[in-house]
């Protein structure tokens, strides 16, 4: 059950609404791609969906939320904690079995930064950053993905190798984008915000991108 | 200028170091203070470092007692920040960390004697409540974000393991490598109550006029702090926490007999002890009140109020011998060693020195305290003023000086002597024992009268009255806005 059917979102931030009450209903399979203005609400709703469907889901927050200090691999491994012992998690830290090394290297090779295994985070660039929170992400195995601007600092062909990566590992997504030709090619629907409110919920077959326009 | 209430507080902390002035007894009664003073310094620069074997002994056993008290304190701080939200575990550290190492140190000689765990439990009791304070805030600065991300059912260990330790790991490092230092500090100084570490031969060779010897000892001192960096290394560690046990000494046995009766008999007030009952204990109280803890308190918030301008002008005049944008590197060298000089020295060291020098009176301590933490703030400050970046044609020596630095570093510079404070008060208190007569002087005689019940309640004044400064000194940091990490 990768789905979900909210109501009542809404959120204030000193005393003024930014999003709702809005409901939305994501069924299993769906990708949904979330446009709009920067300030439209974009991250307080998909913040706001995460607390409501619990921690089951993949978060990748626009801030990462990554531990600078550790190296790749230990917040890539990150993403499987709760499958391991206490003491398993331990010795990982001190030294990681070569098991979870090939994994983990296996996951970084298909976002082509594989020799980044052993690298502090905090000594990464930006968009090699946002690749460790979205391997992270994908090395959790939920069937359900909730990314905010997942692809905002990286290149043209890697943003694609990318968004192809999310859609094959994730069944179900909420992704919030602020450019419209990628929502359009990897998600099969989008939901445009406009002031806190649900203003555009179509298949992306029936759009094109200057039905999107008018909403920035 | 006195609209800004920075300025404004900085005036009302000088005009009551005025009018303590007043009050004070600072007149130098020493017959001959420069020749002492002249002869001390000859002996500095004539050091003696072949005397005898008890220079290399003090300096091991000095470093002994600094790794296990340290090591032990860090150990239960660190236990005790993971649960310092709890009002008990605050008020319980609060209140361990406002009794200096001396203090405990002369309570624990009464029950174990000159057994090595007096000088570790010493160390590693008040120390204790300070790692778990400033763990806890480091703990705190980690970024939430990260654990809220982790899968569901991820253990607390695991999770502290992943998210907290790592980020905040060169932050608890640095501070317990800081902390090393200060129990070299006070491991030296343990040895004026007769532990045997470096203070106890520094004493022996003042008290017989060897000052070749105390100069060596202290030189060597010197270039133990200084060198830290090179011998204290991670991979090392493990291999002095593991042997430092070893060098502790013999000293003499423990009478439990004599821990039993401390606790059952010596420290119960002796109108309880002689069943006169709660009748009989105001009396007693009042008269321990007025006859000791009230002029005690007094002469200690005097002498602080005044060691603390003293210690601010001391920091102001002191930073540019270090900055970058003031004198060449040969003046900066000079600047260093000073500055390096004066914040390595106990202040009790110090206090002791001069107090030989000059006679007692309050103004020994004054000096010593505003040199040592005079020279810790103005270390701190200096380096601080090397990152500013000025324009190109900015104003040079004394309009420098004033127009483009202090009031640039003016803030953090109150916020690191008000943090100081208290620190400041707790060693007024403990100086008393040279014999200036601040609380440490009324405990040291009523221990020496064999009154422990009376020294027990002397030292849980000191306690309360440092308690109070730390809070005062935080209500002022907060209204002005004033922020510190504690790395001073």
């Amino acid at each position: 059950m990768s789905g979900f059917d909210l109501t009542g979102l809404s959120a204030s931030f000193g005393g003024e609404r930014v999003i709702g009450p809005l409901s939305m209903n994501v069924e299993e399979g769906d990708r949904v791609g979330l446009v709009g203005r920067s300030g439209a609400g974009k991250s307080t709703l998909i913040s706001l969906i995460h607390q409501q469907v619990g921690r089951d889901s993949s978060l990748v927050p626009q801030d990462l939320g990554l531990v600078s200090a550790l190296p790749v691999f230990h917040n890539v491994f990150m993403g499987q904690l709760d499958a391991h012992s206490t003491w398993y998690n331990t010795l990982t830290l001190i030294r990681p079995f070569r098991r979870d090394a090939s994994s983990v290297r296996g996951l970084l090779k298909e976002l082509s930064m594989p020799e980044k295994i052993w690298v502090p985070t905090a000594s990464l660039s930006g968009g090699q950053r946002q690749r460790v929170a979205i391997a992270r992400a994908v090395f959790r195995q939920s069937p359900l993905l909730l990314a905010d601007e997942p692809v905002s600092a990286l290149d043209g062909p890697m943003a694609h190798l990318i968004m192809k990566l999310l859609r094959d590992r994730f069944n179900t997504s909420v992704i919030a984008l602020h450019d419209v030709e990628l929502a359009l090619q990897y998600c099969t629907r989008i939901i445009g915000i406009q002031d806190g409110q649900i203003a555009l919920d179509e298949p992306s077959k029936r759009l094109n991108p200057a039905d999107i326009t008018p909403l920035y | 200028m006195f609209s800004s209430p920075t300025v404004r507080t900085s005036f009302i902390f000088l005009a009551i170091a005025i009018a303590g002035l007043a009050f004070a007894d600072i007149a130098i009664t020493a017959a001959n203070p420069w020749k002492d003073l002249g002869r001390f310094f000859l002996g500095v620069v004539t050091p003696d470092f072949f005397s005898s074997e008890g220079v290399a002994t003090a300096l091991l056993r000095t470093v002994a007692f600094a790794f296990v008290g340290v090591a032990l304190g860090s150990i239960c701080g660190f236990l005790l920040s993971l649960v310092y939200r709890n009002v008990v575990v605050r008020t319980f550290c609060a209140f361990i960390r406002a009794i200096h190492e001396l203090f405990w140190a002369l309570i624990f000689l009464q029950f174990f004697g000159f057994h090595p765990l007096t000088g570790v439990l010493a160390i590693a009791i008040p120390y204790s409540g300070i790692f778990a304070k400033v763990y806890s805030e480091i703990l705190d600065e980690t970024d939430p974000t990260p654990g809220r991300l982790l899968p569901p059912g991820t253990g607390v260990v695991s999770a502290f393991l992943y998210t907290r330790i790592p980020d905040c790991w060169v932050q608890l490092r640095t501070y317990t490598a800081y902390r090393l230092e200060c129990g070299l500090r006070s491991s030296a100084i343990l040895g004026f109550v007769g532990l045997p570490t470096l203070g106890f031969y520094l004493e022996s060779a003042f008290s017989q006029g060897h000052y070749s010897e105390a100069g060596a000892m202290l030189i060597l001192f010197y270039v133990l702090i200084a060198t830290m960096p090179l011998w204290v290394k991670p991979r090392l560690l493990p291999v002095y926490i593991v042997g430092a046990p070893f060098f502790l000494g013999d000293g003499l046995p423990i009478v439990w007999g004599n821990v039993a009766r401390f606790f059952s008999e010596d420290i119960v007030p002796s109108p309880i002890r002689n069943g006169e009952g709660i009748s009989g204990l105001l009396p007693w109280l009042n008269d321990v009140m007025v006859t000791e803890a009230l002029p005690g308190i007094w002469n200690t918030v005097v002498l602080t109020q005044i060691a603390l301008v003293a210690t601010g002008i001391i920091a102001l005049l002191a930073f540019p011998l270090i900055s970058t944008h003031f004198g060449g590197p040969v003046r900066r060298t000079g600047g260093h060693v000073f500055l390096v000089i004066a914040r390595s020295t106990p202040e009790y060291i110090l206090a002791y020195i001069l107090l030989q020098l000059w006679g007692p009176s309050m103004l020994p301590a004054i000096v010593a305290l505003a040199l040592h933490n005079g020279g810790i703030i103005g270390h701190l400050i200096g380096r601080q003023t090397s990152t500013i970046r000025l324009r190109p044609d900015a104003a040079t020596g004394i309009n420098r000086y004033t127009y483009e630095l202090v009031p640039r570093v003016y803030r953090s510079f109150l916020a690191f002597l008000f943090y100081r404070w208290e620190i400041i008060m707790r060693e007024t208190a403990i100086l008393g024992i040279l014999g200036i007569y601040t609380l440490g002087f009324y405990v040291d005689s009523a221990i020496q009268n064999i009154q422990f019940d009376r020294a027990m309640v002397l030292i849980i004044i000191t306690a309360l009255l440092n308690i109070g400064v730390d809070i005062l000194g935080r209500y002022i940091r907060r209204k002005l806005a004033l922020q510190t990490m504690p790395t001073c």
